[in-house]
């Protein structure tokens, strides 16, 4: 706890309810999509999340995928994209499609009454979709605007060079497309594109409402068993990548910056991993919530930034680790230097227990309170099975939490949290910064 | 004229008739208790054992319009103070208490009130409500602080607007389009300046003033009994000593009798965006203001949306559209006076004028013809479906009721819903999209230039 003085007047916590795991069931359609269904008592809607695999591995091929995301609801042999657009929203449903490194993504969210409608219609674009021309055409080019705009961010600018410098021709470092390819992408190779890429096999639909799960599944499999994708038909799946984490400190600079926005990255274990729960924990106590050593020394005391934190996301193939702070320009070394500061701490000296302890409540309590609604519990279940990672992870995660102790923590923090160990990107006022930041190590211009 | 304009407007025409879809929505049903205590806060607590969490809500009746006249950005420099020690708790103390129950936490501030809130674990439910206590009860307001306070608040507003292409577009410049007096037109995050002049004394009367248990509103949703969470209430929260809470003044001003138009330049943005905002009926009057909202979801919202098909699809005017009610976009947590907003992005190309005159065309269309055969129905679905996800999880829940209850009186607004939404007749959607006219609409355009241009 904070303030041992405290103790006295803040009020201790009560005994816990254990979260109980929803009532569950999955089902492997012969099409070989996995349908999972969870039921929870709410509203009255069911959130639906579907991924179906497709790596993009080659600029052309991101292109596409990119392309294909946004034009993939307009239109089918029966009707065009007002008519889809139109049925969605008559049935209070929400329906869109998005495509990252490694999957194509259906999510929605429908009126409880008419999941089965949604769903029909979801098969019915996957069976066909047309890819019209005009729309092709007209959506690659608001796309290639959309992404002049996202480079246009430091943040995007920023987490690009970082995949860049982690995975190199990996395709987890290809970041956004470029805008001259996407404009270029046409109808015709887009239905070429999908019919040898998007296919139910190793594809998983995730549905959490307030209904028996097996009504959800029979909804499931009457309405998308009978798309098959074409005969070969194969998403494809990354490779793990190699990490390159070594080298000078990437500086990359954008005119008028008034902050650097720094970033350092990693490996980090996947969550099957057995090192994954202290490795979590240590990511924590560092700079994973806002009560980290991080947040503490870098905000609360020198102001340096609004927002720092240290993240985790799961590919497919591999977990990374980010450490972020948009920082003044002024104290860009500095804030920079107490970031490695922090780093060689937590990966140097054992966290304290009450730390740990800390760390642990929010982990453990974060879980429940993240999948304690239809639309959270929906969005972890599918990013979990993406990953290989059972469901059953959602009870039996918080157990591995409570084992974990401040030795192991501290071998997690040493093998993935080490200054040494970590790439770093700054973007920014590179004239400025540049000198400042030499004084820390070496310098590369991007 | 709809039909002339665009392929896809064509093929509306000539197709098949869109979807018609009954109203199947059922009203949701959420459990209310209700007491005022002594020191005149409000209580309200909605059980729902669904999960082990609760969440806390605390709702001050003061934001963003309340600040005084140089002192712009203060409400929000304010709500970063409350978490920076209290009358029991040292700096770090309280989101540290929170978080290592298990929660989050997070506090916000609007144009009309400020707030603050936590969803944990259940069994942390009473160190909720101590730790909420504690700060309305006093926060500790030190020079130190307060400077660390104004750094960290400027790097929020750098990250967020200064640095970043469209930052702060359009809810931190339209309001001065829009509106002529200081409350309603300044930037609600504040000129550096402000900021950095602001003083521990200003916190300690801007506390005094508007953090009165009587200006606030405590909201309980979550895995708790109704009686145990009134009684929990009353045992942290009743010993605040009671003070007046401050008479609201009225910031209504006159509408708009002319067509204005402002220009912002952005250096980061590659290119350009516009924003046109009309004045809309008081949202407490919700028989003139519900129409609107059917409105927007007519005219913006998913590709069958008016204003999309034509301008996004259509003639591909815009590369992105979107409309809302609300300078910071939510249509019922706003009092009045307040704005419908519809944002564009377009290619440099597209002049300005063009993709307003298109605009205009699609609003007189609207005006002229109303809606279509079924068009009501499927908005309507799809808005009370949009609401209930918007209360999905017990914070988002605790949030909207507090926000009905400080500004309604009315924690259970969200229930009546569907049924007020049902009553909102295609006339009166026709006659919202007539009041929309050129002479009555502010303009802000976001001019690109200076940054790095893309190769």
């Amino acid at each position: 706890m904070p303030e041992e003085s405290m103790a006295a007047v803040v009020p201790p916590l009560a005994p816990p309810t254990e979260p109980r795991f929803p009532p569950y069931d999955q089902r492997l359609l012969r099409n070989g999509l996995t349908v999972a269904a969870l039921r929870r008592v709410g509203v009255p809607l069911v959130e639906v999340r579907i991924r179906l695999p497709l790596l993009a591995g080659k600029p052309k091929s991101r292109a596409r995928a990119d392309v294909l995301s946004e034009t993939l609801l307009a239109g089918t042999e029966r009707q065009d994209k007002v008519h889809i657009a139109a049925r969605v929203q008559g049935l209070g449903a929400t329906l869109s499609v998005d495509s990252d490194d490694d999957w194509l993504k259906i999510s929605g969210s429908v009126l409880s009454s008419r999941l089965y409608d949604l769903l029909e219609l979801v098969a019915e674009v996957l069976s066909g979709p047309t890819f019209p021309a005009a729309e092709v055409t007209g959506e690659a080019a608001r796309l290639a605007e959309r992404i002049r705009i996202s480079r246009s961010q430091a943040g995007v600018q920023a987490a690009e060079a970082l995949a860049e410098r982690l995975y190199g021709t990996h395709p987890y470092g290809l970041g956004l497309p470029d805008p001259g390819e996407v404009s270029r992408v046409r109808g015709a190779a887009l239905r070429a594109f999908f019919a040898a890429k998007v296919a139910p096999a190793g594809g998983s639909v995730v549905l959490v409402g307030d209904s028996e799960p097996q009504r959800l599944l029979d909804s499931a499999e009457t309405a998308l068993s009978g798309w098959t994708g074409e005969e070969g038909a194969e998403g494809g799946r990354a490779k793990p990548p190699r990490f390159r984490t070594d080298g000078p400190l990437l500086l990359v600079d954008r005119a008028g910056s008034v902050q650097s926005s720094i970033r350092l990255g990693g490996p980090a274990p996947r969550r099957d991993d057995p090192h994954y729960p202290a490795f979590q924990l240590a990511n924590l106590v560092f700079g994973g919530y806002f009560s980290s050593r991080l947040v503490t020394n870098l905000r609360e005391e020198k102001g340096y930034t609004y927002s720092p934190h240290s993240m985790v996301t799961h590919h497919a193939a591999c977990s990374q680790l980010t450490v972020q702070a948009d920082v003044a320009t002024e104290v860009t070394a500095p804030a920079l230097l107490e970031t490695h500061y922090e780093l060689g701490r937590i990966a140097s000296l054992a966290v304290s227990q009450s730390e740990l302890d800390d760390a642990r409540e929010y982990a453990i309590g974060s879980l429940a309170v993240g999948t304690a609604s239809h639309a959270g519990l929906a969005s972890t279940v599918a990013s979990l099975l993406a990953s290989g990672v059972p469901a059953t992870f959602l009870v039996e995660h918080p157990a591995r939490l409570r084992q974990v102790t401040v030795d192991q923590v501290l071998e997690q923090a040493r093998r993935f949290l080490a200054p040494s160990r970590l790439a770093v990107v700054v973007v920014g006022s590179a004239d400025t910064v540049s000198d400042p930041l030499h004084a820390l190590g070496s310098v590369e211009r991007g | 004229m709809w039909c002339s304009e665009g392929p896809v407007a064509a093929r509306w025409c000539i197709g098949t008739p869109l979807a018609v879809v009954s109203s199947v929505v059922t009203s949701p049903s959420f459990p209310v208790a209700r007491t005022t205590l002594d020191n005149g806060l409000r209580v309200v607590v909605s059980p729902d054992r669904s999960a082990p969490v609760v969440a806390v809500a605390v709702y001050y009746d003061v934001g963003i319009r309340s600040e005084p006249q140089g002192r712009t950005g203060f409400a929000h420099l304010f709500e970063h103070l409350m978490f920076q020690g209290s009358v029991n708790l040292e700096k770090l103390a309280h989101f540290r208490y929170v978080q290592a129950s298990g929660g989050t936490f997070n506090g916000s501030t609007h144009l009309d009130y400020t707030n603050y809130f936590e969803v944990l674990p259940s069994n942390a439910l009473e160190r909720a409500l101590f730790l909420e206590a504690d700060r309305m009860r006093g926060p500790r307001l030190t020079e130190e602080n307060l400077a660390n306070q104004i750094a960290v608040v400027k790097e929020e507003i750098r990250v967020n607007v200064m640095n970043r292409p469209y930052g702060g577009f359009p809810w931190l410049w339209m309001p001065e389009v829009l509106f002529d007096t200081f409350p309603n037109s300044h930037n609600g995050y504040g000129d550096f300046v402000d900021l950095e002049n602001a003083t521990v004394a200003d916190a300690e009367d801007f506390f005094h003033r508007y953090y009165a248990p009587a200006n606030a509103v405590l909201t309980i949703v979550g895995d708790v009994d109704a009686d145990e969470a009134l009684g929990l209430a009353g045992q942290y929260f009743g010993d605040i000593p009671s003070r007046d809470a401050p008479q609201r003044p009225d910031f209504a001003e006159p509408d708009l009798s002319g067509r204005r138009r402002s220009t912002h330049p952005d250096i980061h943005a590659p290119s350009p965006a516009v924003a046109a905002a009309w004045r809309v009926p008081n949202p407490m009057d919700l028989a003139a203001y519900l129409p609107f909202v059917v409105l927007n979801e007519v005219l913006t919202d998913g590709d069958a949306a008016r204003l999309r098909r034509r301008l996004v699809s259509g003639d591909r005017l815009a590369t992105a559209l979107s409309g809302y009610i609300g300078l910071m976009g939510d249509p019922f947590d706003v009092r009045d006076p307040t704005a419908y907003v519809v944002q564009a992005h377009h290619p440099s190309e597209v002049g300005v004028d063009r993709l307003l005159a298109a605009m205009q065309e699609e609003l007189d269309a609207l005006a002229t013809h109303g809606l279509e055969p079924g068009e009501l129905d499927r908005v309507r679905n799809r808005l009370t479906a949009d609401l209930m996800r918007g209360v999905d999880g017990v914070l988002p829940r605790a949030l909207s009721m507090a926000v009905a209850e400080q500004q309604r009186g009315d924690a259970r607004l969200l229930e009546r819903m569907p049924e007020l939404l049902r009553s909102v007749a295609a006339e009166s959607v026709r006659e919202a999209a007539a009041t929309l006219q050129p002479h009555r609409c502010a303009v802000l355009e976001v001019v690109p230039g200076g940054g790095p241009s893309d190769a």
